[in-house]
């Protein structure tokens, strides 16, 4: 219990030295509006690329729907604080996408999770197709012209606290019961029956708190950006996230973090280089899954756990 | 003794193929029984339609549990594993990527409870249950003289010990009948005698009933207290050892007939 508590506070000291520097680099003025946007657009896209990562690294389940539960997010957020614009409805706002979004993913998953495989993919492709085209056709969505004029609660402060949330449930989803059920589910699904495990439902509780994150990343992104369309949404979003979740490593929430935040600065650095910038983008990732097939991290963690003992096993060999 | 299992008139057919025609048999409480029979006999299909990972043509399997006697036809594989019934693969089926302290744990998942808030945000609860099933789980892994591979991979052990522990995750389910697949499959004659051991260990200690099917004899011979004999999907002698080795049908089915 001490040692649990040794490393939860090093978590937390790690959390707020973050927020601090990056506070202190606003204030002395390192970092201008222009890279502002792209540390925001990193935590969002870390956000999705860790519940991404939940769903197929941890579950093994292969789901290409992740941008439509991010939908489904953003226009409940959208929607409520362009009519009620208080700070209040804003966190309301990213409830009610998250309750919706569950309820998305629960219609969407009791279905196409007896699937394996690509056929998942295809049929959660599918579904995000879906989410897109309804709110495309919606009146109360503004249909394709998309909603503008957003109003700003989504600021850089709460990006961050929101990516601290959400890493934090679903790292403790994963060293849980249920976290570890659904490792044996990717592991050998007939095992893991055989086992007593009811494979179906901790598939099912992964594919849900994945798109749950998702729909909290959706909320971000619209009151960040002020403006979100349904083609923000369609499959090469979905793709994109999960190039995050591959370049970084499967089965490794620090690779995403390590991923989201490589793109997102090889993505603001190449900015000005117009077309040339998706050539550049292309050529580093298709270099990195050269020499590097398993994602930068493989399946590898940052563990205060493990550089303690490592460091007092190097005391003990000493002494 | 009664019966703790009981089979009656079990069919599988595989479209025109029938792998296993009107088996009956019973298990008893505490009591270890060897399926044999040459290869393609139909073992493994009748494992499989015990353990619920396939489902039977016709017939009746029955199992009695705590509160009265359950069919298990039909019935999801998951619930019949929770309802005391482990077994082991004749291919090892371990979780590879996880370590062997997680594979165990993974076994003893309808064991406990965790809610999903208090374990999310680490409620002083959630440490305590976690405390509670680790210390279970090395207890348990010390009683197989496992206690120094806990953090490795299950894919870095050695085959003998892949094996053993495939044995302890099944008994981490708290099993009343625990179904062995070909335990000493690929082992040499030391392995194979250290492996007699500890299922003699697991029977005694554990007080449960075994069901192993094996193609060496001297394991089943030395083991057994019951042997049914497979052949062509159906069963062709039922007895104890001794009697199995003087059935003339077994021999023929084994050697073929004299000439």
């Amino acid at each position: 219990m001490k040692a649990n508590l040794k490393y939860n506070i090093c978590w937390l000291i790690l959390m707020v030295a973050g927020f601090y520097l990056m506070n202190a680099l606003i204030l002395v003025g390192v970092i201008d509006s222009f890279l502002e946007n792209m540390v925001v657009t990193i935590g969002i896209n870390i956000i999705l690329a860790v519940g991404l990562n939940l769903v197929i690294g941890f579950a093994g389940q292969f789901s290409l729907g992740h941008a439509g539960f991010m939908a489904v997010g953003a226009y409940a957020t959208a929607i409520i604080i362009s009519k009620t614009p208080t700070a209040g409805a804003f966190y309301a706002s990213i409830i009610v996408g998250v309750v919706v979004a569950i309820i998305a993913a629960l219609i969407v998953g009791i279905p196409t999770l007896r699937l394996r495989g690509d056929y998942l993919a295809i049929a959660t492709m599918g579904a995000a197709e879906i989410i897109r085209i309804i709110i495309n056709n919606l009146k109360i969505t503004n249909g394709p012209s998309g909603m503008f004029n957003i109003p700003q609660f989504a600021t850089w402060p709460v990006v961050y606290t929101m990516v601290c949330i959400t890493t934090i449930i679903i790292v403790n989803f994963i060293h849980s019961r249920g976290g570890r059920a659904a490792l044996a589910v990717r592991e050998d699904e007939i095992a893991a029956e055989s086992m007593g495990i009811n494979i179906f439902k901790w598939k099912l509780a992964a594919f849900v708190l994945g798109a749950a994150t998702a729909a909290v990343a959706g909320s971000m992104q619209a009151s960040y950006l002020q403006t979100i369309a349904p083609n923000n949404f369609n499959i090469m979003e979905s793709i994109a996230i999960l190039i995050i979740v591959v370049l970084g490593g499967v089965g490794s929430i620090t690779g995403s973090f390590v991923a989201a935040t490589i793109l997102g600065v090889v993505d603001a650095a190449l900015q000005s280089f117009g077309a040339l910038r998706m050539v550049i983008y292309a050529l580093v990732l298709i270099l990195i899954m050269i020499f590097k097939p398993s994602g930068i991290m493989g399946s590898r963690e940052l563990s205060f756990k493990r550089l303690f003992s490592r460091k007092n096993k190097k005391v003990g060999a000493k002494s | 003794m009664t019966t703790l299992l009981n089979v009656e008139n079990l069919v599988k057919n595989f479209g025109g193929l029938t792998a296993v025609s009107d088996v009956d048999m019973h298990l008893n409480d505490d009591e270890l029984v060897a399926l044999i029979g040459p290869n393609g006999a139909g073992k493994t299909t009748l494992f499989n339609l015990l353990t619920g990972v396939i489902v039977p043509s016709s017939g009746s399997i029955t199992f009695r549990g705590t509160d009265g006697v359950i069919p298990l036809n039909g019935m999801k594989t998951y619930k019949i594993a929770n309802l005391g019934m482990g077994r082991t693969f004749q291919n090892i089926r371990l979780f590879k990527e996880l370590t062997v302290l997680d594979n165990v744990l993974i076994a003893m998942t309808a064991h406990y409870k965790e809610n999903f808030i208090q374990s999310v945000f680490r409620f002083p609860k959630f440490y305590r249950t976690e405390a509670q099933i680790r210390k279970e789980a090395i207890e348990l892994l010390k009683i197989f003289d496992l206690q120094d591979d806990v953090d490795k991979l299950a894919k870095n052990l050695p085959y003998g010990i892949q094996r053993r522990l495939e044995i302890v995750r099944s008994l981490a389910m708290k099993p009343k009948i625990l179904f062995l697949d070909e335990p000493a499959a690929g082992m040499n004659p030391e392995e194979t005698a250290d492996l007699t051991r500890l299922i003699r260990q697991v029977q005694r200690d554990f007080h449960i009933t075994v069901l192993l099917i094996e193609h060496d004899m001297s394991l089943v011979m030395n083991l057994a207290s019951r042997i049914y004999v497979l052949d062509h999907g159906s069963l062709l002698a039922e007895g104890t050892p001794t009697e199995i080795q003087q059935n003339d049908a077994v021999i023929k089915a084994y050697l073929g007939e004299e000439a």
